[in-house]
């Protein structure tokens, strides 16, 4: 153990918090993202739109519980090396947050799903008997108490995502943990000290994130 | 595609089996492990219900990689025990896996009305005699639903195998990309495997869930 | 109001897919040349964990080594002093999708230059030529690689290099067991999970470094790995450039400077040998 102050030396800890900045930039894009287009995806679940006999919110919600069903490692594969293919060419830290934004949105659409789903029908025929549309009872009645019960889930969703941008180290995203395997690498006696920095720095901002989702859950009283 | 799997048909097997064994490997110690943790999470005993509470803590907030290299590496290195990928992956994934069924079972034995609790102390039995007889009965029962998605989720994890030469379906899938170069339709056909283990048990669970276990 | 949130999705997804084509250009149309004299700048693919040819120096954030070294006074040899060098850093797995989508203009990283490699990119004339060799630990009685041909005994290699192959040639029965980079082939070995690793000389040389008396290089390589730059398939222009490049540098003493640079203080290795062209030489 005596090395771990030469190993979590200032020069060592600056490339662990450049890494971490990493995770940071990532997660926070990737959860904006994906909490924009998971909203819509679940909201989309509900509509009624057909496109030639078939049902749009069928289709959205096959590709969803595929996407749902993959490993996320999968899917971080098939960004950085499928959509090349495809002609869009990305960088590691652009097909990270495009694969982390498709699996997060599938699995938000599918909470916010759960959400509505969880709302008292009796609000939706409340409010259609005063006269709503369905779409207008959706947004102005079921919606906001929804999502005040997706709260939790939502941001367990979001640890999920700060803690699955360790997974990029393949594709050579510079992030928390590949910047770790390069300073343990370089010296095999860092090896302890490097996973415990890692570890307490994504324990750090993961318990910090789940205590506030506690605290927000026994906050909102419905 | 098809003559893709073909030529590596025994490749993508082994990874399929071995995917399937780490899973269900996991989901066993994981359970035990699990129930262990959320029963102790609900005794009386203050310290133990906080040692309970620090192992969730610790094992729900850092990435399943860290907690697998750990065993992968840290650990062959400082002691002597010698774990082989497949070893390491599995064990990691049980025990991170371990603290998401810690508080799923938790939830559970909580839901339980307290009434039974009660019901049960009044007529004689023990606080062990109580859970075991009374509680823990009804809090498996409602649980299933959600242990189903943990399930979905341990099989999906289990690609952690891929990192250390677990020879899982990510894992052997990974290598006949980067032997045959065909990276697209390789990993197309390691999603196929994952499928037909995920989706069918992913709709089952929706399906108990619709009929109000 | 249905009608307001349909839009406001369309919306929402137009905007999401503006910003992921703008967020990336499109895949070069131009070739690997012409891109790289309109915008005087060549992209490198190399690596992050090879002592002395291109290894992370953790204080500055870049990479040093002889590969560093030589890409940049390539890149000066055919942009002039003006020319700038981006490194892409990339892993042994990627590194010929990275070529081929056109992520990099070049890959210098320890690659060796094969019939099967050829058939899907374009290589540069020889820039260092190394052999394969194991390292075992310094108490193993094993000689050399037909030791190994014993189905108990395992052999770490990288995912996508050439040692799978070449150990099968010599010792069949021997375990191969891959990881996705030397970093955890080395580990693996460390944490006694492999007797052996199989890797160029020169990777090994600069991994066992710090661990002398722990690990020990077999002697005899028994494979003749010639590096080459990678190009993208069918530039041939640009790999003419490369190569035209190289030889005015090992003609003006430039190469050579760089190979003592890097190589003159590690024991035992054969400056001269690793100069060559051709392995005829």
């Amino acid at each position: 153990m005596e090395n771990l102050t030469e190993a979590l030396s200032w020069i060592n800890l600056r490339f662990l918090l450049q890494g971490f900045w990493v995770t940071i930039e990532v997660s926070v894009i990737s959860i904006i993202l994906s909490f924009v287009i998971g909203l819509a995806l679940g909201l989309i679940r509900f509509t009624r739109i057909d496109v030639k006999t078939t049902r749009i919110s069928k289709v959205v919600g096959v590709i969803i519980d595929i996407i749902r069903n993959l490993p996320l490692l999968l899917i971080i594969f098939f960004s950085y090396f499928g959509l090349p293919v495809m002609g869009i060419r990305v960088d590691a830290f652009q097909a990270s947050v495009i694969a982390m934004v498709v699996f997060e949105s599938a699995m938000i659409a599918e909470v916010v799903r759960s959400g509505i789903m969880a709302v008292d029908p009796g609000q939706m025929e409340g409010a259609r008997s005063n006269g709503m549309t369905y779409m207008q009872a959706m947004t102005h009645v079921v919606l906001p108490q929804a999502l005040t019960k997706m709260i939790p889930a939502l941001l367990s969703q979001f640890v999920s995502l700060i803690k699955d941008t360790s997974l990029a180290t393949i594709i050579v995203l510079p992030e928390l943990l590949y910047h770790a395997e390069i300073i343990y690498n370089q010296n095999t006696n860092y090896m302890i000290p490097m996973y415990l920095a890692v570890a307490v720095m994504y324990f750090i901002i993961c318990f910090a994130l789940s205590s506030f989702a506690n605290y927000l859950s026994k906050r909102i009283k419905y | 595609m098809l003559s893709l799997l073909a030529a590596n048909w025994s490749t993508f097997l082994l990874g399929f089996w071995n995917t399937i064994l780490c899973s269900l490997i996991s989901l066993f110690f994981s359970l035990i492990i699990g129930s262990g943790f959320a029963i102790l999470e609900t005794v009386p005993n203050k310290f133990w219900r906080g040692v309970a509470k620090v192992y969730v803590e610790i094992f729900r907030n850092i990435p399943l990689l860290v907690v697998t290299m750990v065993f992968y590496l840290v650990l062959p290195t400082y002691t002597p025990l010698k774990l082989t990928g497949f070893q390491a992956g599995t064990i990691g994934l049980s025990i991170y896996s371990s603290a998401f069924i810690a508080e799923t079972v938790r939830s559970g034995i909580q839901s339980v009305g307290v009434g039974q609790m009660e019901g049960a102390r009044s007529n004689g039995m023990t606080y062990w005699q109580a859970m075991r007889y009374v509680i823990l009965p009804q809090a498996f029962r409602i649980v299933i639903p959600p242990l189903g998605n943990q399930f979905v989720n341990l099989i999906k994890n289990s690609s952690i195998l891929a990192f250390v030469a677990g020879f899982d379906l990510m894992y052997q899938g990974d290598i006949v990309a980067s032997n045959t170069f065909q990276t697209i339709p390789s990993y197309v056909l390691v999603g196929l495997f994952y499928l037909i283990l995920t989706l069918p048990l992913s709709y089952y669970m929706q399906y108990l869930e619709k009929k109000g276990v | 109001m249905a009608r307001k949130l349909r839009e406001l999705t369309a919306f929402m997804a137009v905007l999401l897919l503006s910003l992921v084509f703008t967020a990336c250009s499109h895949s070069q149309s131009s070739s690997t040349y012409d891109r790289v004299k309109q915008t005087k700048t060549i992209t490198w693919g190399m690596r992050a964990d090879t002592r002395l040819f291109s290894m992370m120096d953790v204080d500055s954030g870049k990479a040093t080594g002889f590969e560093v070294d030589l890409a940049r006074a390539i890149t000066k040899q055919i942009l002039g002093p003006k020319g700038k060098m981006k490194i892409e850093y990339i892993s042994e797995k990627s590194r010929i999708m990275d070529l081929k989508i056109g992520n990099v203009d070049a890959v210098m990283a320890t690659m060796t230059n094969t019939p099967d490699r050829r058939k899907i990119i374009n290589f540069s004339d020889t820039y260092f030529m190394a052999g394969e060799t194991l390292i075992v630990p310094k108490k193993s009685k094993l000689n050399s690689i037909k030791d190994f041909n014993n189905s108990k005994y395992s052999i770490a290699a990288v995912k996508g290099s050439t040692a799978d192959s070449d150990v099968h040639k010599y010792a069949p029965k021997a375990r191969v067991i891959f990881y996705d980079d030397y970093g955890s082939c080395y580990n693996a070995l460390k944490a006694g999970k492999a007797n052996a690793m199989v890797s160029d000389n020169a990777v090994l040389a600069g991994l066992i470094s710090n661990d002398k008396d722990k690990f020990k290089m077999l002697p005899d390589t028994f494979t003749v790995e010639p590096y080459g730059i990678g190009i993208k398939k069918g530039e041939d222009k640009f790999t003419a450039e490369v190569n035209q490049a190289l030889k005015v540098l090992r003609k003006n003493g430039t190469y050579a400077r760089l190979m003592k640079k890097w190589f003159n203080g590690v024991p035992g290795f054969n400056i001269k040998a690793s100069s060559r062209l051709k392995a005829s030489e």
